[in-house]
């Protein structure tokens, strides 16, 4: 069964085309990391599968939900099943690192106070921040930042984690962090989509990839379908070391 | 490119202005719309009551008083003309009251307020934390505006009569400090020509101001782009706008009170 699937998506900001009849399927459970150089649509494919961009043409299935035909509640009770990690980790920042974590709980449970602390607790020790609680976001480092964020995109345990960059801005030891904790994560069963150009941290992270360049699908498959690519950027790309 | 003509020129600004305008328009006339739906945010509104209310409060006391203390003495130099100082409180009350009062309060609420709320949702737009509240299933439209706007709707009647009453108690000092008038004296001169037409319309009409500075920061807080900077100019085109938005309906505003309250006019 597919927990995400692309259907000749198509998409143009003005005259720029970002998407290109874009098709692809992740299957549940799995890591999908899609490559590509900075400004060739990754992130914009990411925001597709929540909803936050619509497709000019074609489909966005999430768990059999055709989610361009969403709106409203609906597309939230979607969302509800997602969590996203974005690049900056888009923390709220009139809010502690608890009240980050326990807002989404907050929002769509009616557990107690005390059980959406002790949970948010629990998440934020899963990502080594359990004595940040009650900082605000300024006060932490890039890289707290990072996990906070994923601690947040856990809060409902979802099924599907979207992960935008997530080593761009960090030393390689905490780079290795977050991709330890996405690992974990996916060993959890949750399926992850990670948009990177960090090609060891996909290596490390993904099950299955894709190459976008300039909006259109380069090579897809498995790290040695990839490998074994005569294609001259995927080769390029495959061979690189560098992350960030 | 080629050089666009004055008229051109022209034409192309009146229509973005006319666009710019219906945009807000829409805007507004959508958070009506979901006001009257569930979920409806209370706690976020009583937060941003305490914030834009309990806040404002020492701003609009402090320029009450000093708006206060000149009107009187303006009024003093006018009316001792006429020899009738016996009239200064009466004066300055229906002046504040009526007028100066809502007006000034909303000003400055559009500036500290106004101002606020459009940099506060613009450096949200700006580092993706009204996406990360849509991908939260959070209508951010909702909890980032209407709540916005519902709060300063309720906050700015109660800020227009601290603002009225703190510039008389203003006018009060001025006027004892010149004439030894004692403060009951002084009280019940200033309300003897006042009735309740005088303070319930010109009260209420700031709830339309409250609603124009929301809808108005918090339009131009959601369409904020191009990072710190756009943070910063939809905080001053959030005062801009407001401010004369405020003093544009308030001539619609005084116009229809004096038509539902013909004595007020009088």
């Amino acid at each position: 069964m597919s927990a995400v699937r692309f259907d000749r998506v198509s998409k143009a900001f003005g005259a720029l085309k970002v998407l290109d009849d874009v098709s692809f399927e992740i299957p549940t459970g799995q890591a999908f990391c899609l490559l590509g150089r900075s400004g060739t649509g990754k992130s914009v494919t990411l925001r597709h599968i929540v909803g936050l961009v619509r497709p000019d043409s074609g489909n966005v299935f999430v768990e059999k939900q055709d989610i361009t035909k969403l709106a409203g509640r609906e597309l939230a009770d979607v969302r509800k099943h997602m969590g996203f990690l974005f690049q900056t980790a888009a923390l709220f920042d009139s809010m502690t690192v608890g009240d980050n974590v326990s807002f989404p709980m907050e929002r769509h449970t009616d557990w107690s106070s005390a059980d959406i602390r002790e949970r948010a607790m629990k998440k934020l020790a899963d990502v080594g921040l359990e004595k940040d609680f009650d900082k605000m976001p300024g006060d932490l480092s890039g890289g707290m930042k990072k996990r906070a964020g994923l601690a947040r995109a856990m809060a409902l345990d979802p099924a599907i984690l979207l992960v935008d960059e997530p080593s761009a801005g960090l030393d390689p030891i905490t780079a290795a962090e977050i991709d330890d904790l996405l690992v974990k994560t996916k060993q959890g069963g949750t399926t992850l989509v990670v948009v990177t150009h960090n090609i060891p941290s996909a290596r490390m992270i993904g099950d299955t990839f894709a190459v976008l360049h300039e909006g259109r699908m380069l090579a897809s498959g498995t790290i040695e379908t990839l490998d074994a690519s005569q294609e001259p950027l995927v080769q390029t790309f495959m061979h690189s070391t560098g992350g960030g | 490119m080629p050089q666009l003509s004055l008229v051109d020129r022209v034409g192309t600004g009146a229509l973005g202005w006319f666009e710019s305008v219906g945009a807000v328009s829409t805007f507004g006339a959508r958070a009506v719309v979901e006001a009257a739906r569930p979920p409806y945010e209370i706690r976020e509104i009583i937060r941003h009551i305490y914030q834009f209310g309990y806040r404002s409060a020492p701003l609009i006391l402090t320029a009450g008083f000093a708006i206060g203390v000149v009107l009187s003495m303006h009024t003093r130099a006018s009316l001792a003309r006429f020899g009738a100082e016996a009239m200064i409180p009466a004066g300055l009350a229906i002046a504040l009251i009526r007028e100066t009062g809502p007006l000034t309060a909303g000003l400055l609420v559009s500036g500290r307020v106004g101002a606020g709320i459009g940099a506060e949702i613009g450096a949200m737009k700006v580092t993706e934390q009204i996406d990360a509240l849509e991908v939260t299933g959070v209508d951010s439209f909702k909890y980032l505006a209407v709540t916005r706007i519902i709060a300063l709707m309720i906050v700015m009647p109660f800020l227009t009569i601290m603002m009225d009453f703190s510039g008389i108690f203003g006018g009060y000092v001025a006027e004892a400090a010149v004439s030894g008038m004692s403060w009951q004296l002084y009280f019940e001169r200033a309300f003897t020509y006042i009735d309740y037409s005088d303070i319930i319309p010109a009260t209420l009409k700031t709830i339309v101001f409250g609603y124009l500075i929301a809808v108005a920061s918090s339009y131009l807080g959601f369409t904020t782009s191009r990072g710190t900077e756009g943070v910063g100019e939809a905080s001053t085109r959030s005062v801009v706008m407001s401010s004369m938005l405020i003093i544009l309906s308030d001539v619609v505003l005084v116009k229809i009170i004096f038509f539902f309250y013909p004595a007020v006019s009088g």
